[in-house]
């Protein structure tokens, strides 16, 4: 197995990584907040079809990022307003919003089928970008290390920030934190917001990145696997980056599998991996609960506070 | 708090029940405008989406073919939300409950009959009921959030399905695509008019929520379920076991996703192929919801959402609006009933304490 | 992963319908009505949207006699029966179910109205009033073997499937038998991903095969993006049902176009004349069902004359690639030198040939 062997499997891991773990960062900081927002795969795919359009009309994919971001996040709103405002179910409002963003997506995309657009060129001298060995560090769309930039700023955020702070406590005791006089609310739109634009970006990789063009459908279950990551991960800004990749390859360790000629266990066992590990994880985690777990305490359920 | 509510909600039954109906009309009116917003015709769309499949009368086989699962499904979704516990894991469950009454029906060979079909739906029923367990379990024994657990199993389950039916279960004689061959004749359900797809599932799906009703209004352990989800603490000071509730509520939910499995393996479909896991599961959610958690509920909506399948296909056609089009309207649905559910809460409140705003109850 | 991905998280089997047609033999001059059944959205870029240009083209060439009427996102279970039926309720009078897994449905639903012409695509039941009719992809895929076999530098392809059906199998024998023809030691290594439709781990699969040496990767599964990562990493390959060369115009080499629309008019014809008959169509270059996209600019003047020639001996009835001697990946003999494979041999095929790397 020679270096560039290696690296080229890695270039392949990120890719199939990046888009889930821009979604996972954005549902972590909303379960931090303590709502569950199942709506994942919704705001990928109107993120998705919403960078695409924009790229297509502005001819500029970075506005396209940023109309990704954008539809996302409107998107979440719609969740937003109906979890916060009206305290309505946050699972069954989740699920709302992905069957909405599927359906609405594919609405939307009717006219953008069979389009091309402009993709992101290389950030980096193509010296760089295209050595066969390099490429490991300097051959990525800028989405990339959009992505893992936003690791570090929301771990740095929830760690080390007043703001981060009054985030966690509002997830860890709403109550509380509102009779201190800390805004639940107002805390978990941004909250929300955020986590819509992240999934937004992370769904425009598809369309925009990996195969710039638009389907319907996909991010075929990548929004379940982002969900899946963040308990995975043990709501841990660090592991989500460690788990996404975990999870990344493990779908290429299933191609490889494959084209290296060995069936020794079948497809559907790779695939469901990462579900069987999540579950896996979260009771232990859950078991361990007792000396302090990173899950959000209010995670799921409504704010009661008469105001 | 929910026996509060309950309390005063006395005058608001009309609200309960005068919300979903207008969660729907709500949702046509959006409807109608967004879709002559985009040039095409919208009444002929919501027309066609929500009234042709019940006046056209042979469309009615299609929507209670339709309706039957969901109905069923969320049956078992409704007793588990009841009690606070959140079985979003049906369409694996739905998944399993199929599984195994495939795999009965395999080990017949062609041999059917009364005896195998039960043998079957009974495979079906524990099945699915087994797929709920494990949440279940993972959340008494090990405090694991069944919300997640069960989401994550679907997948697993999704993964099951294509494991058998691309392998070991595979058709022989189906050129290798990924199915299992068809039930034998005798494997199947009866059909109750000759001439139609009503299967005797359907009747099984008319007859559940009645069943449930009873049950849940007149036995001890509705009443528990009751307990347990609205006031806890008080659960606890009655005797009401809340790991017992978990429990059952999983179990007999996924029992039910399961039992749907079967009975639209036998009755409907015949075969698994990569299709069938449709979603029936995840829109049986709606159907909980938008029949307010109500046996009888649960049945009136099971239709409604059938009629909106229904439906979309007919606007395919007339109108050529995407077949995913149903799937907004019933976003919107749930979307509007999920709203409407504070209204009806925050009205009573008012008449408590007039001038406070924003009192806001658990949604569920 | 989501299997729910391309038929949609909530896209369940759907009853199709129609509105009823009252009184409609009032109209005396009344269009003709035909009917399709579609497995994907029509705008899937791939299998349905070949489906929906021969529709589109029974339309323009017919449409002054016969209106057409399509159904998109059926699955493919009984619920397809109830949007057959609502076809006919309203009206059509031939029906072209074009997915595999409509076959028991057409058979079925074709016995309940006898009067009405059904037919099914890839599927292998028939009924006096249920014709089947498929294509010979296979033939395309031995040019473009030819073209892959002569231009590969390491003699290692890639072809990335969906599932081991005939179909595919066919296609990567015929590509792996024409590249041995250019290149007696090509191998070619093949991946499955068990779905028909899912960019992302499309795209991840054809880096795969990129990176275990391929430099030509042809592809079994719908959609463009397999094309477009050989278009980033400067290696070709080719289009899967239609000219994809917009989303890859470096990489697209060309592409097996299928084009339903003459046969579909043929057949609508057939029912306007009272001519039309059961049978079972299987055809290839020679009738028009397969064809091959313009070449990229990049393929040499050599190269197309194999091409060329490998086309016009399918259309002349004086080439066929499944042609002994044929050995299978065990190396075992399967077809005797000389002997060619009949079609019903070749439409049941679940071996490889010699030269395909797989897993399984």
């Amino acid at each position: 197995m020679s270096l560039t062997f290696i690296i080229a499997a890695i270039v392949t891991i990120v890719g199939l990584t990046t888009p889930i773990l821009l979604a996972a960062l954005g549902e972590l900081v909303v379960e931090k907040s303590g709502v569950l927002n199942l709506g994942v795969e919704g705001m990928m795919l109107i993120g998705a079809i919403s960078g695409f359009a924009v790229t297509v009309i502005t001819g500029n994919p970075w506005l396209g990022v940023l109309g990704a971001a954008a539809g996302g996040a409107v998107a979440s709103l719609t969740f937003a307003v109906l979890v916060l405002q009206l305290n309505s179910n946050q699972v069954a409002t989740g699920l709302a919003l992905t069957i909405f963003g599927s359906g609405l997506s594919s609405l939307l995309g009717l006219s953008f089928t069979g389009r091309i657009i402009p993709v992101f060129g290389s950030i980096f001298p193509a010296s760089l970008a295209r050595d066969p060995i390099l490429k490991v560090f300097f051959g990525y769309s800028p989405i990339v290390y959009f992505a893992i930039f936003m690791v570090f700023v929301v771990g740095w955020f929830l760690r080390s920030t007043r703001a981060g702070m009054i985030l966690r406590a509002v997830g860890e005791n709403d109550l509380s934190a509102h009779s201190i006089g800390y805004s639940v609310v107002g805390v978990r739109y941004g909250a929300i917001a955020f986590g819509g634009a992240m999934a937004g970006i992370g769904g425009a990789y598809f369309t925009m990145v990996i195969t710039p063009m638009w389907a319907e459908g996909m991010t075929a279950g990548r929004g379940w696997i982002a969900v899946a990551l963040v308990v995975f991960a043990g709501w841990r800004t660090g592991r989500i980056l460690a788990g996404a990749y975990f999870f990344g390859v493990l779908m290429a360790l299933e191609l490889y599998a494959k084209a290296a000629g060995f069936s020794f266990l079948p497809s559907q066992f790779w695939a469901a991996m990462p579900y069987l590990m999540t579950i896996v994880a979260i009771a232990f985690i859950s078991a361990r609960e007792k000396t302090g777990s990173s899950a959000p305490a209010c995670l799921g359920k409504p704010f009661l506070a008469s105001s | 708090m929910r026996i509060k509510l309950e309390k005063r909600l006395n005058p608001s039954v009309f609200m309960l029940v005068a919300t979903p109906i207008a969660s729907v009309l709500l949702t046509m009116l959006i409807g109608l405008i967004v879709f002559d917003a985009l040039g095409i015709d919208g009444i002929r769309a919501v027309t066609d989406i929500f009234f042709t499949p019940l006046l056209a009368a042979y469309k009615w086989q299609d929507v209670a073919v339709k309706a039957a699962p969901l109905v069923i499904i969320a049956l078992g979704i409704s007793l588990g939300n009841r009690a606070q516990v959140w079985n979003i894991g049906a369409e694996g469950q739905y998944i399993i409950g199929a599984l195994a009454a495939a795999g009965v029906a395999m080990a017949f060979g062609t041999t059917g009959g009364f005896f195998v079909i039960t043998l079957m739906i009974a495979a079906g029923v524990l099945g699915g009921a087994f797929w709920g367990a494990i949440p279940a379990w993972l959340r008494v024994n090990y405090r694991v959030n069944e919300i997640l657990s069960s989401l994550m199993l679907t997948y697993v389950a999704i993964q099951v399905l294509g494991y058998l039916i691309g392998g070991p279960w595979k058709d022989p004689n189906g050129r290798n695509f990924p199915q299992t061959a068809p039930l034998a004749p005798d494997q199947t359900l009866p059909i109750l008019f000759p001439g139609t797809t009503i299967h005797l599932g359907v009747a099984i799906a008319f007859v559940l929520p009645f069943v449930f009703w009873v049950l849940t209004a007149r036995s001890v352990f509705g009443f528990q379920i009751r307990v347990v989800g609205s006031a806890p603490d008080a659960a606890r000071h009655g005797g009401f076991n809340t790991r017992q509730t978990i429990w059952m509520t999983l179990v007999i939910s996924g029992a039910m996703a399961g039992l749907a499995g079967a009975l639209e393996l036998s009755g409907a479909l015949r075969n698994i192929n990569l299709g069938f896991p449709s979603g029936y599961g995840f829109t049986a959610i709606i159907v909980a919801f938008l029949g307010r958690l109500h046996p009888i509920g649960c049945l009136i909506a099971g239709i409604v959402l059938a009629v909106t399948y229904v439906g979309g296909q007919v606007a395919q056609t007339s109108v050529h609006i995407p077949n995913s089009t149903a799937g907004i309207f019933q976003a919107m649905m749930l979307f509007f009933i999920l709203a409407s559910d504070i209204f009806v809460r925050y009205r009573v409140r008012l008449v408590g304490r007039p001038g406070k705003a924003a009192a806001v109850e658990a949604g569920e | 992963m989501g299997k729910l991905s391309r038929r949609n998280f909530i896209g369940a089997a759907g009853a199709a319908a129609t509105l009823p047609m009252l009184g409609g033999p009032a109209f005396a001059k009344e269009k003709m009505k035909v009917g399709y059944v579609f497995l994907g959205p029509i705008g899937d870029y791939g299998w349905t949207w070949a489906h929906n240009k021969g529709r589109k083209q029974v339309e323009s060439e017919l449409g002054d006699q016969v209106e057409t009427i399509y159904v998109e996102n059926v699955a493919e279970d009984a619920s397809a029966i109830p949007v057959m039926r609502d076809l006919v309720h309203q009206g059509c009078k031939i029906i072209f179910t074009t997915s595999f897994g409509y076959m028991d449905q057409t058979i079925q639903v074709a016995k309940e109205f006898p009067d009405v012409k059904f037919e099914h695509c890839t599927g292998y039941k028939r009924a006096k009033n249920v014709a089947t009719y498929n294509s010979k992809f296979h033939e395309g895929r031995a040019v473009l073997g030819t073209i892959a076999g002569k231009m590969s530098k390491s003699g290692t392809l890639g072809y990335l499937g969906s599932y081991k059906v005939p179909e595919v199998v066919l296609g990567v024998n015929a590509f792996a038998l024409s590249a041995q023809k250019q290149n007696p030691a090509a191998t070619v290594k093949l991946v499955m991903i068990d779905s028909w439709f899912d960019p992302p781990k499309e795209a991840a699969a054809t880096e795969t095969l990129i990176n275990i040496g391929c430099d030509i990767v042809t592809t079994h599964t719908d959609s463009p993006g397999p094309l477009q990562i050989l278009e980033q990493r400067g290696l070709y390959g080719f289009g899967q049902g239609a000219d994809m060369s917009q989303f890859a115009p470096h990489a697209h080499l060309t592409a097996i176009e299928d084009i339903w629309g003459p046969y579909y008019v043929e057949r609508v014809k057939a029912v306007l004349d009272g001519t039309w008959k059961s049978a079972d169509t299987w055809d290839g270059f020679k009738e028009g069902t397969v064809k091959i996209a313009p070449y990229n600019k990049a393929v040499p003047a050599d190269v197309r004359a194999l091409a060329d020639a490998v086309q016009a001996g399918y259309k002349n009835g004086t080439y066929n690639i499944f042609t002994g001697p044929i050995y299978d990946q065990a190396g075992k003999l399967r077809v005797k030198a000389g002997e060619v494979m009949a079609d019903k041999d070749l439409a049941v095929i679940d071996w490889f040939v010699k030269g395909v790397e797989s897993a399984a």
